[in-house]
């Protein structure tokens, strides 16, 4: 398969990226690793007329510590997530979380800013970033915003991103030693999540119960309010309606998210 | 649009579409038909080649974006002639059968041999996730990785 003919860009920095972007507006697409837009463009289920590639600024790369808060590239890549010290330490949910995305070849090319842009629901990262209370940088013309995780996702495939904006950054709270779960429900290796929860924190986030990454907020209540993880997990489809395919229906997949929810929550307890 | 690349060890300058496949890039440019195209929806792994020393699924990179970076095919792991001792243990170990797919395990064990020397079995099992073999060989592939990385006995 081959993708419709563009124009390819490579971005020297961050701001040529975003002069591009203002430049091309809907005709152009960001290129990252890829891995989510090439198997579109090669389906034809999208046919940008320029793609802007990111993927050689080198400021857009890179894992560091700003206070209380682990910031990330947006062009760092899940491999490089699941061998950093300072993920491993600072936000453990996320390394592993990235360690489950697809296979170790996809791993070497998908990043997170692609991912999250992407916003698939049933991926890892997208969950991941909710359950740890993360959040985005968006740096347009007109400067860089904040955008919470739980803000971010907007609907299926969609995000806060507004025409000109740049994912550039992605921030997550250092939980050094905060124990956590995590569980993804797949039939096959290296797939996307039937269902996945994610807990920590009193926080529980949930991938494919609906067209964005949920919080499972009942439960989330319960334990706040004294909850065992058994009771508070059984609240854990509470107000999802989630999509039904050949993997699973509403029901089943409600029922998932309710023994995830637990088996998470039982890692941590 | 012109790519300027090391493939196999030798710098190439090459005038492409913007939307040329690496792995088309690497088969019909470079004349270069390990790396085969199986499923080509970043699934089954058999274009696997490496990109900066890292298995990649060459179906689902363009050729553009390995502008400046390094790519091996199987063809460039061991001198005209050699075996790379990935390959050695493959044959040894009966490590295919029908051969489709590995050009690709070859190029995703060396990565995982790389990544992680001694990896256990279940290691290897996960770290050839991204790589189908429709001949269902796996044992002998998993035994033909191990024994290439020194930690189980080449039969052969």
């Amino acid at each position: 398969m081959i993708p419709a003919p563009f124009d390819y860009v490579a971005a020297d920095s961050a701001e040529h990226a975003i002069d591009l972007l203002a430049r091309h507006g809907d005709d152009a697409k960001v290129l990252a690793g890829g891995h989510s837009l090439l198997p579109m463009m090669k389906l034809r289920l999208a046919a940008p007329e320029v793609l802007i590639d990111i993927a050689r600024v080198s400021d857009l790369a890179g894992i560091s510590v700003d206070g209380d808060e682990l910031v990330i590239g947006a062009t760092t890549r899940h491999a490089d997530l699941v061998s950093s010290e300072l993920v491993r330490a600072d936000a453990p949910l996320l390394a592993h979380a990235a360690s489950l995305v697809g296979d170790p070849q996809i791993r070497h090319r998908g990043t997170i800013g692609g991912s999250l842009a992407h916003a698939d629901p049933a991926a890892d990262l997208p969950m991941a970033l909710v359950a740890l209370g993360g959040s985005v940088e968006l740096t347009g013309a007109s400067g860089t915003r904040r955008v919470a995780a739980d803000d971010f996702f907007a609907g299926f495939f969609e995000t806060a991103l507004e025409p000109g904006e740049l994912l550039t950054a992605v921030r997550v709270p250092r939980r050094p030693g905060i124990a956590w779960g995590y569980q993804k429900f797949v039939r096959r290796a290296n797939d996307w999540a039937i269902v996945g929860a994610a807990a920590i924190d009193g926080r529980i986030a949930l991938a494919n119960m609906g067209s964005v990454p949920l919080r499972a907020r009942a439960a989330e209540q319960a334990l706040a309010d004294g909850a065992s993880a058994t009771e508070a997990s059984e609240l854990a489809a509470e107000g999802t309606s989630p999509g039904e395919d050949i993997h699973a229906d509403r029901a089943f997949r409600q029922h998932l998210a309710r023994v995830l929810t637990r088996r998470a929550l039982e890692h941590i307890s | 649009m012109q790519v300027e690349l090391t493939v196999n060890g030798e710098q190439r300058s090459d005038d492409v579409e913007p939307r040329l496949l690496l792995v088309h890039y690497l088969r019909e440019v470079c004349g270069l038909r390990a790396a085969n195209i199986g499923c080509d929806t970043t699934s089954c792994g058999a274009c696997t080649v490496l990109l900066n020393g890292e298995s990649v699924k060459s179906c689902t990179v363009l050729a553009a974006q390995a502008t400046g970076q390094d790519v091996v095919t199987a063809e460039g792991l061991a001198p005209a002639g050699e075996l790379h001792p990935v390959q050695a243990a493959f044959r040894a170990e009966h490590g295919l059968q029908c051969g489709f797919c590995t050009p690709g395990m070859v190029m995703a064990a060396v990565s995982l041999l790389k990544e992680n020397p001694s990896p256990t079995e279940e290691q290897v099992r996960e770290g050839l996730e991204g790589n189908l073999c429709r001949c269902t060989g796996y044992h002998n592939i998993v035994r033909a990785v191990l024994a290439a990385s020194g930690q189980a006995e080449v039969t052969a």
